[in-house]
């Protein structure tokens, strides 16, 4: 779509047109100034996931520090996986006295739904460091195909 | 009340820029006083124990921990949060046994223990009858 300019017509001002180019300047700059933490902006549930692929399988990872691996719960759907539990906060005593308390605790859970197929029987997750790691082996209609080219 | 005082340092890589090409993020902690220690606890997710460095110079405790980078040979689909080392550090108000000072590591979880010298623990005073 072509664009008229304001300056050069101004008998045609389109304050929406010249808004949305204002935004789109902004979010470049926000970009460029903000560098890696590009993330998408919607709905934020805990936890944070990063998902990944390679060729075999899907990747889905959530950062759960003091959270014990019998307080996990996952469970797996046809097309979704559900990260749930509860982070407890550990037995202090009675006799303290805090500084500081930025560390949060209680129940979450989180849906994940993904496009392409996996196979839900073979679902795997480990639990190392306070990071969680699902690993999804991706359905054979998922898997890249490599066609060879034949010569004749 | 308050003998720890944290010194929050929002851009670590502005005053010395890392060698690793990671941000650095400022971990969550809980500070608590006992009668015998001061407890810090920190969330630092990803990093092995023995990625861990605790330093503690005059009044100064600094905590470092570097993230062991994980899937780096898989594609990215959703990217929500980012890996990174982490960075604090804190200006301890009251004297600590440096000798003493245990650390231990648990599901992404650092549990520091700085132990108080002897004169530092709180005393009873009795007040007696007369």
């Amino acid at each position: 779509m072509a664009r008229v300019r304001w300056l050069n017509t101004p008998d045609v001002f389109r304050p929406f047109e010249e808004l949305q180019q204002l935004r789109k300047e902004m979010d470049r700059l926000f970009e460029s100034v903000m560098g890696r933490r590009s993330w998408p902006i919607t709905g934020r549930v805990f936890p944070l996931v990063n998902i990944t692929e390679d060729d075999n399988a899907y990747y889905i990872r959530a950062e759960l520090p003091g959270v014990k691996p019998e307080d996990i719960e996952i469970s797996v759907e046809a097309d979704s996986v559900t990260i749930g539990g509860e982070r407890k906060p550990e037995d202090v005593g009675k006799e303290v006295s805090y500084h500081r308390k930025e560390r949060e605790f209680g129940k979450f859970r989180r849906v994940i739904t993904l496009k392409a197929g996996f196979n839900a029987d073979a679902v795997e997750a480990v639990f190392k460091n306070g990071i969680l790691t699902i690993k999804l082996p991706k359905a054979e209609e998922a898997k890249p195909r490599q066609i060879q080219v034949k010569t004749e | 009340m308050s003998e720890i005082r944290a010194k929050e340092k929002q851009e670590v890589q502005r005053t010395a820029e890392s060698t690793r090409n990671v941000p650095i993020y400022i971990p969550d902690v809980d500070i608590y006083e006992t009668n015998d220690a001061l407890v810090v606890v920190a969330d630092i997710p990803g990093v092995s124990p023995e990625n861990v460095d605790i330093d503690l110079r005059d009044d100064t405790l600094t905590i470092r921990a570097t993230v062991d980078l994980y899937g780096g040979n898989e594609r990215p689909v959703l990217t929500e949060y980012e890996m990174g080392d982490y960075y604090r550090q804190f200006t301890l108000g009251r004297l600590i046994d440096q000798s003493k000072i245990e650390a231990s590591m648990k599901d992404g979880v650092l549990t520091l223990i700085l132990p108080k010298v002897e004169k530092a623990k709180p005393r009873k005073i009795m007040v007696k009858a007369v």
